[in-house]
């Protein structure tokens, strides 16, 4: 049995729909519909290992802010998002706090920080 | 008139367009005393500060960074070259005196009402969403109805959730953001409705925000009733037919606390408009010539306040262009100078699926050797062409794949070709769509 995705290429505004076949390994067999290079590489690490920036919010204790602006320091994978977001909710960081700073080190263990992408200075 | 406070360039708003030509006419010549930006907001970095996703800067630092990183690069540079800024000031006003000077009447709480002289003035105030107001929705007025900017603001600044069953009207890049970042925090966002056959975001949006987390987008649909007394209890979407009238027996309604609005964005020239700058009827922003200078001598115009630009690196790149030219028109190079050097000016038309252009006209005797010519379409053409025509010539054709209303297009025109060609009066950009698929 192949598996069968569609998806948007998104590595330009032209948006082609690529439909990427896997065997049951989940080894890609065939990617139709991307009109570049880009596109093909796309589709493929699209679907065999998707992966994105996550940025939210942390509460900030003793700041001007009372919440302030945090990244994953690099991609996750798309499918730990939410375990991601669970521990960044978890967090808080306490002021004064500056860009770089590290919220949360090796995050659910995927081996990358969350870190703090704006500065708060202490109330 | 006396004035209280004296500069050479005043810079109406903070944000990245202001901090851009701040850095930019500091470094063009202009003395870091001499500029003085004001900014009604309590910190500078303007809407980049609540724009906490990433994918800013790709252009401009070759890496990607979130929106409050982006703007700290450019403060950073500000408070090191020493530039001064006024933060809580609100501009009311700008008039031109006399001697071609201009009044800045500002207010904030520690100087109260005060006026500022100075011989250019950088217009960097961005733009605002549009609001239900001017959207003629039908159905009540509950609480729960808010612009996605204003929800972001909440979620992202205050730290506070507007609800937690989510409608989003209008697929503009910041409802897509919100739709994403409102999942992120534990709410459903039931659908997105969009009034055109198209969306008005950035593919990388509608795939990251929407598909990743499998919400819906309805093209050619609009929100017919929204329902609830005290909040938002219901929304109802309907389809609408090619005069985007909702058709009868289409409608749907979703159970939500929440309706988001994300309708486009108008550029903020009340100031302008007092001022006496002419405003294009398409853009909503001033009329500007090459020099990304209005109608009014001395008075520049940058960022979303000009036109809405689909990429802050965009708005950084041109706000550095108008802080160049504002410092050389205070070097005394400015339009009165000596204008028989620069000839008539060249009128840029938009035509044919063109909206506008990014100058309207060109003093060739005042260009750049290259000019970027910035543009949007006005509806989703595949494989078209853009055609410069030089009065009734065409000088050139760009194949396009795909042109689409929410990216912004460019040309880049080189002066020797406007000086080559005998009698240029017009440089026409027009989609030509003799080959092209409209859709």
């Amino acid at each position: 049995m192949s598996r069968i995705t569609e998806l948007t290429c998104i590595r330009c505004p032209i948006g082609c729909q690529i439909t990427v076949t896997q065997d049951d390994d989940g080894k890609v067999t065939e990617i139709k519909g991307n009109s570049c290079p880009r596109g093909y590489e796309y589709a493929g690490s699209e679907v065999t290992n998707p992966v994105r920036t996550v940025t939210s919010t942390v509460h900030v204790e003793g700041g001007v802010l009372p919440v302030t602006s945090v990244k994953t320091k690099g991609d996750i994978p798309k499918g730990r998002i939410f375990d991601c977001m669970q521990a960044i909710n978890a967090a808080s960081v306490k002021a004064p706090a500056a860009i770089g700073d590290v919220v949360i080190r090796d995050v659910c263990g995927l081996g990358v920080d969350v870190i703090v992408t704006r500065a708060v200075a202490k109330a | 008139m006396n004035a209280d406070k004296k500069a050479k360039i005043v810079i109406i708003g903070g944000g990245p367009a202001g901090l851009s030509a701040a850095a930019a006419a500091n470094e063009a010549g202009a003395a870091a005393g001499d500029i003085l930006i004001l900014e009604r907001d309590n910190v500078l970095g303007g809407i980049l500060n609540q724009c906490i996703h990433n994918g800013f800067g790709l252009h401009t630092f070759k890496e990607e960074l979130t929106g409050p990183e982006y703007a700290a690069r450019f403060v950073s540079t500000v408070q090191e070259r020493g530039i001064p800024y006024l933060l809580n000031t609100i501009v009311v006003d700008i008039s031109v005196d006399g001697d071609g000077s201009k009044v800045v009447s500002a207010m904030n709480r520690t100087d109260g009402f005060f006026t500022v002289r100075a011989d250019a003035v950088i217009l960097a105030m961005g733009c605002r969403e549009r609001p239900r107001g001017a959207l003629n929705i039908p159905g009540y007025r509950p609480a729960g109805i808010y612009t996605a900017g204003t929800a972001q603001r909440f979620v992202n600044i205050e730290g506070r959730m507007p609800g937690h069953e989510v409608v989003i009207l209008g697929s503009g890049d910041i409802g897509l953001i919100m739709a994403r970042r409102m999942t992120l925090e534990g709410a459903k966002v039931k659908v997105v409705a969009e009034l055109m056959p198209y969306s008005g975001g950035l593919k990388r949006n509608i795939v990251q925000c929407l598909d990743d987390f499998g919400i819906p987008l309805k093209l050619s649909h609009t929100v017919t009733d929204i329902r609830g007394r005290e909040r938002v209890e219901a929304v109802t979407i309907a389809e609408v037919g090619p005069d985007r009238k909702p058709v009868p027996g289409t409608e749907e309604t979703y159970t939500c606390d929440t309706l988001l609005l994300s309708c486009g964005l108008i550029p903020e020239n009340e100031l302008s408009s007092q001022l006496g700058v002419e405003l294009s009827r398409v853009t909503s922003g001033p009329v500007v010539n090459e020099s990304l200078e209005t109608s009014v001598p001395g008075v520049f115009a940058c960022g979303n306040v000009l036109h809405v630009h689909d990429l802050v690196d965009y708005v950084s790149e041109e706000a550095a262009n108008a802080g160049r030219n504002a410092a050389g028109y205070v070097e005394g190079n400015g339009s009165e100078g000596k204008p028989e050097e620069d000839g008539t000016p060249v009128q840029v038309i938009a035509k044919d699926g063109v909206r506008y252009t990014v100058p309207s006209s060109i003093r060739i005797g005042r260009m750049n050797d290259l000019q970027l010519i910035r543009f949007r379409v006005g509806a989703v053409y595949r494989d078209a062409s853009i055609a410069i025509d030089f009065n009734d010539t065409v000088v050139r054709t760009q194949k396009k794949r795909i042109l689409a209303p929410g990216e912004m297009e460019q040309v880049i025109l080189k002066k020797e070709d406007l000086q080559k060609f005998e009698g240029l009066k017009t440089i026409t950009i027009r989609v030509d769509t003799s080959e092209a698929k409209k859709q």
